[in-house]
Order: C-alpha cells, then sequence, then structure tokens
C-alpha cells in the first residue's frame, strides 16, 4: 500500500491525541474518585480542582469499616457471586452441552425459545415472581436471588458456551462416546476441560453481574439491612444532610466497591477476549 | 497418511453396547441436562409472562387476598388519568434518543481509532473499557459528586472556561442531560464489541480500494461501514431495548422521585414506584405489559428495517 509516509505520520499523532484526550477524560471520574476518597471531610467542598489531597487522610479507608457494616455487605453479596459463578459454571453449561452437541427431539425448538428468552424485557417478569416469593415467604431471603442461577437461568451463557462446544471438533466427544462415557461423563471429562476460555469468561460475567445487581435485591433484600447487598448500601449513603459530609465516604465506599470488579476483570482479560471470540460472538 | 486399518464402523460399537431401547432414546438425556434450565424456563419467563398478563387486568394491591378482575380499567387509567405515565413515557423515550446514538457513535469512532496498528493501543482499549468494569451504583454515586452544583468538578472545569455552573441535578432542565452524560462514560463496553467486528474485517479489501486510489474516506464509507452494519444493529437492539429499561442509575442518582419536576422519571421508576411504593402492583402490571409491547414493537421495526440496511453475508442488494 503506497502511502505519503508524512501524511501517515499525522494521522498517526492525531490519532494518538484524540486518544489521548479520550483516555483522559475518561479516567478522570475515576481519579477524582480515589481522590476524593482520600481528603478529609472539609477539603471535599472547595470551589477548586485540588486532585493531590492535602492532607492525605489514608484514615479514611479504615474508619468506614466503623461506619459502615462493610464485612456483613460484602458477605451478602458474595453470596449472590457465589450462587451466580455456580450457576454460569454448572447448570448453564450442562444445558449448553445438551444444546451444542445431544441432538434431542424438538432441540431446535427449544434452542429458539432460548434464544428468544435472550429478548424477553425483565419487566414481566418482574412483579409476577415477587408475588410468587412474597406468597411462599421467600422475600427477606436469599432464596429468590439463588434459585434462578442454581437453575441456570441465563440465556446468554449458556448461548456461549454453546456456540464454543460447538466449535471443539466433534471426534472427540465421539471416541469418548465409543469408548463407552456417558454423556456426563463427556461434559465433564472433555468438554469441560477444552472450555477454560468460556468458563474464565461466563464466570467473570456472572461476577459482575452478581457484584453489581441493584433491583433485585433492593426488592428482595431490601426490609432488613442485615442483608443488604455493597450496591444497596452505597445506595443508602446518599441523602443524608448535606452530601458534602458524607462525599468522602461514599468514594472510599465506591473505590472499596470497585477495586475486587478490577482485579476480576484484570486477571481475567486474556480468557474474555478468547472465550468471547471463539464463541462467534462478533459473528 | 498411513491406511487405515479397518475396524468396526462406531455406530455399530455403541449400538452393541446399549440395549436396542436404550439406543433408540439415547439422545433423551439430553433432556436431563437441559432439565434444570427447562425448569427455569418455566418458572422465570413462561408463568411470570402469562402471570403478568393476567396480573394486569385485576386490581391486585395491598390488602387485598385474591384480585379482583377489573378487565381494561387499569390501561384506561394509564392513558386517560395518568399524568405519570405521559411523562415517564416522555422521559424514558427523550432518554433513549439521546443516550443511544451517543454512545454508538462514540463506540464505533473509538473502536476505529484502536483498530490502528500502533504501539499502546491496548493500553487505551482497557482505559475506554474500564468504565463498564465499574459498578452501576457505584458510577451513579461518583456522578452525584462530580455534578454537584457547587463542587463538581464538572462545573468547577466550566467556571474554569469561563462559563457558568450548571445546576446539573436541581434543575428539571439539566436531569436528562445528566443521565445521557452518565450513559456515556459507559461506551465502552459497545466499543469492545465494535472493535471485535473490526478486526475481523480482512485487509484485502482495505487494499482493494487503495489499489482503486481511494483514500481513508472511501475505506471507511464503502468497506468498513457496510460490514459493521450486522455489529451496529446488534448494539442497537441491546441498547435499545436497554435503555427503555433503564432503572438503576436513575434510581440512584435522582431517587424514586423522579428528580424535580419528576425530569428524570423514566418508565421503570414509574413501575416500581406503583409496584412497591403504592403497593398497585396490577397497576403496575399493566405498566409492564404495555412496556413489553412497546420494547416489541421497537425491535420488530428493527428488523423488518434490517433488511434494508444490514449487509449479511456475500448477497449484493
Amino acid at each position: 500500500m503506497i502511502e505519503n509516509p508524512r501524511v501517515r505520520h499525522t494521522r498517526n499523532s492525531l490519532t494518538y491525541l484524540a486518544l489521548l484526550a479520550g483516555a483522559l477524560v475518561m479516567l478522570f471520574p475515576l481519579i477524582w474518585t480515589i481522590s476524593t476518597s482520600l481528603k478529609t471531610p472539609d477539603k471535599v467542598t472547595l470551589r477548586y480542582i485540588e486532585l493531590i489531597p492535602d492532607p492525605w487522610a489514608f484514615e479514611n479507608y479504615l474508619e468506614i469499616f466503623n461506619d459502615q457494616p462493610l464485612l456483613r455487605y460484602t458477605r451478602n453479596t458474595l453470596i449472590l457471586v457465589a450462587a451466580a459463578v455456580f450457576g454460569a459454571l454448572v447448570p448453564c453449561s450442562l444445558a449448553a452441552w445438551g444444546f451444542a452437541r445431544i441432538p434431542f427431539p424438538g432441540r431446535r425448538v427449544l434452542f429458539g425459545l432460548l434464544l428468544a428468552t435472550m429478548m424477553l424485557p425483565y419487566v414481566v417478569q418482574l412483579i409476577p415472581l415477587f408475588i410468587f416469593f412474597d406468597r411462599i415467604g421467600w422475600v427477606n431471603t436469599f432464596w429468590p436471588l439463588i434459585l434462578p442461577r442454581v437453575l441456570g437461568h441465563n440465556a446468554f451463557y449458556i448461548f456461549l458456551m454453546r456456540q464454543f462446544f460447538r466449535g471443539i471438533p466433534v471426534d472427540l466427544f465421539d471416541a469418548a462416546r465409543i469408548d463407552g462415557a456417558s454423556e456426563f461423563g463427556v461434559w465433564w471429562r472433555i468438554a469441560m476441560p477444552m472450555s477454560l476460555p468460556v468458563l474464565a469468561a461466563v464466570s467473570i460475567f456472572a461476577f459482575q453481574f452478581a457484584w453489581d445487581d441493584f433491583l433485585w435485591p433492593l426488592i428482595y433484600l431490601g426490609g432488613n439491612k442485615e442483608n443488604w447487598t455493597l450496591a444497596m448500601g452505597l445506595n443508602a449513603l446518599k441523602g443524608f444532610e448535606g452530601d458534602e459530609n458524607t462525599m468522602n465516604v461514599m468514594m472510599t465506599f465506591s473505590t472499596l466497591m470497585l477495586v475486587p470488579m478490577l482485579l476480576v476483570f484484570y486477571f481475567g482479560q486474556k480468557y474474555l477476549v478468547r472465550g468471547v471470540s471463539v464463541s462467534g460472538l462478533k459473528g | 497418511m498411513a491406511e487405515a486399518l479397518p475396524r468396526i464402523p462406531e455406530e455399530s460399537r455403541e449400538r452393541s453396547r446399549l440395549s436396542s431401547l436404550a439406543y433408540r432414546y439415547r439422545h433423551w438425556v439430553g433432556f436431563l441436562f437441559i432439565g434444570p434450565w427447562l425448569l427455569s424456563l418455566l418458572l422465570f419467563d413462561i408463568m411470570p409472562f402469562f402471570a403478568n398478563l393476567y396480573l394486569s387486568f385485576t386490581d391486585y394491591s395491598v390488602g387485598l387476598v385474591t384480585p379482583n378482575w377489573v378487565g381494561l380499567d387499569n390501561y384506561i387509567e394509564i392513558f386517560t388519568e395518568d399524568r405519570v405515565f405521559a411523562k415517564s413515557v416522555y422521559n424514558t423515550v427523550y432518554y433513549m434518543l439521546f443516550s443511544v446514538p451517543l454512545r454508538l457513535v462514540l463506540a464505533f469512532a473509538f473502536a476505529l481509532l484502536l483498530n490502528a496498528r500502533l504501539r499502546g493501543m491496548q493500553m487505551f482499549r482497557t482505559i475506554f473499557y474500564l468504565p463498564s468494569v465499574v459498578p452501576v451504583v457505584a458510577t451513579s454515586i461518583i456522578f452525584i459528586g462530580l455534578l454537584n452544583t457547587r463542587y463538581g468538578v464538572i462545573n468547577q472545569f466550566l467556571v474554569l472556561v469561563g462559563l457558568d455552573p450548571v445546576r446539573w441535578l436541581s434543575r428539571p432542565e439539566w436531569i436528562k442531560p445528566s443521565l445521557v452524560i452518565m450513559s456515556l462514560w459507559g461506551f465502552g463496553g459497545q466499543m469492545v464489541i465494535f472493535l471485535a467486528g473490526l478486526q475481523s474485517i480482512p485487509g484485502e479489501l482495505y487494499e482493494a480500494v487503495s489499489i482503486d486510489g481511494g483514500n481513508s474516506w472511501h475505506r471507511l464509507r464503502h468497506i468498513t461501514v457496510p460490514l459493521m452494519t450486522p455489529t451496529i444493529f446488534f448494539n442497537l437492539i441491546i441498547g435499545i431495548i436497554g435503555s427503555f429499561q433503564v432503572f438503576t442509575q436513575v434510581f440512584v442518582l435522582i431517587t424514586a422521585t423522579g428528580g424535580p419536576l419528576q425530569a428524570g422519571l423514566v418508565y421503570m421508576i414509574n413501575v416500581y414506584n406503583n409496584a412497591f411504593a403504592y403497593f398497585r402492583k396490577g397497576y403496575a402490571a399493566a405498566l409492564s405489559v404495555i412496556l413489553f409491547v412497546i420494547i416489541l414493537v421497537f425491535t420488530v421495526i428493527m428488523v423488518r428495517s434490517s433488511d434494508r440496511w444490514v449487509f449479511y453475508g456475500d448477497d449484493e442488494r
């Protein structure tokens, strides 16, 4: 390709410039968050921008644990996370395997139904399910949030894993079947170990969703503060007399809530890309 | 390759292992695999869908043990008496009309930039994706701080460049723009999907344009955009369906009151209030049905229109 090197050089410089500007804008809220979390309350309400806290209030990160029941919130959130990740790894992958490599009667129809539910707006499920769970006394427990996960109620994960499974050459499975492996054995001993990228990907998605989740925990766990998740606890921080007094607490809380997500994504990045692209999401 | 030794065909080996009945129905084990999901389909998709429909025709509310059938009363009330309903539709459509296209354009533009074969693209990609990893509640809390009239950084910047500070969260006319701005921060999710799509475009196509004397604008218009239309379509639909049902960001940013003059009262906030604050679950169910229909209509329109502008495979249009 013949291109004037000067033109290319200019274009590259402009690209870097635009990217740099964009990156600064995108990062700025996070920088501000961390900075505010390390400020003393009086410095939060300054009328000019001061990004380097003066004085540094590292004690904010210790005091918040006295201030807020963070450990309780985290414990509750982790319950949801465990259910979500388990759901992605076991019931969802079982279903994905069924859809991928077991030609049972009606598979096509049911798979179509699966895809349809991916587009189903959550609003139509919200109220009837609450009434149902209320009737059986499950409101103010974790069960309404655990049950769907344990049954593998996530069409997206099933879809992703099914695509991945179908990408693995069929001979491997046939060979195992011939040698007497049960279908379950094929899934557990061959399909799963070969699918680490997509398993990692759905685990990360499941973690993020559960860590993030707000509406369902709000309506089912809202009644008892002992059951609150981190998201609910953070939300409850606002609205006190004069946000100024709590802004740095809110930022400390936010940062603490952020960090596990960042870690999960940082370590899972390469699996994410492999697991999703091999499933043909872009195709 | 060495000649394969003759061996018994796989199928008959399996055949001889299982009884004839077990062999004929061997695929039914698939139902065991999808069993839990199937159960969840009934419990969490099919049953609620029809129950919601039924509920919408009742007056189910607090204190009632059994709901009474009231026919279309809920719907009539929604369309004739409920001012909040009309407002919530307006707010939600406004949000969607600004948030979805702007996010799409940002995501596409930055994906194009990141598609360059330059050093550091990986790092930039991570930076742009990072805000999408931030929990939604945290994002909203952060923006409460950023958008604060007195000490929010956004206003401090405005003042720095000589503009007047904006009362983002206390004036009705700025509430929806605040919501839109907050939503733009998360364009990284769509960007990553666009990037994956861009990187699957074969380089030869670009070369063909260059050989024919075209420049990068021609490349964009005749190769990139047409080939990206399926991805654009995907992001568009996901974006629209999501923005119609936006809830958490709004709830956290401006609470369930919907803000000054209910300027930020989006549809889902109204549903939430009716269901859990006013305890009018039958009425809220009717609202859900209406939202479902709206989303359905939009989706059908989009899918129908996609025939005309989405480029699939090698068919020339």
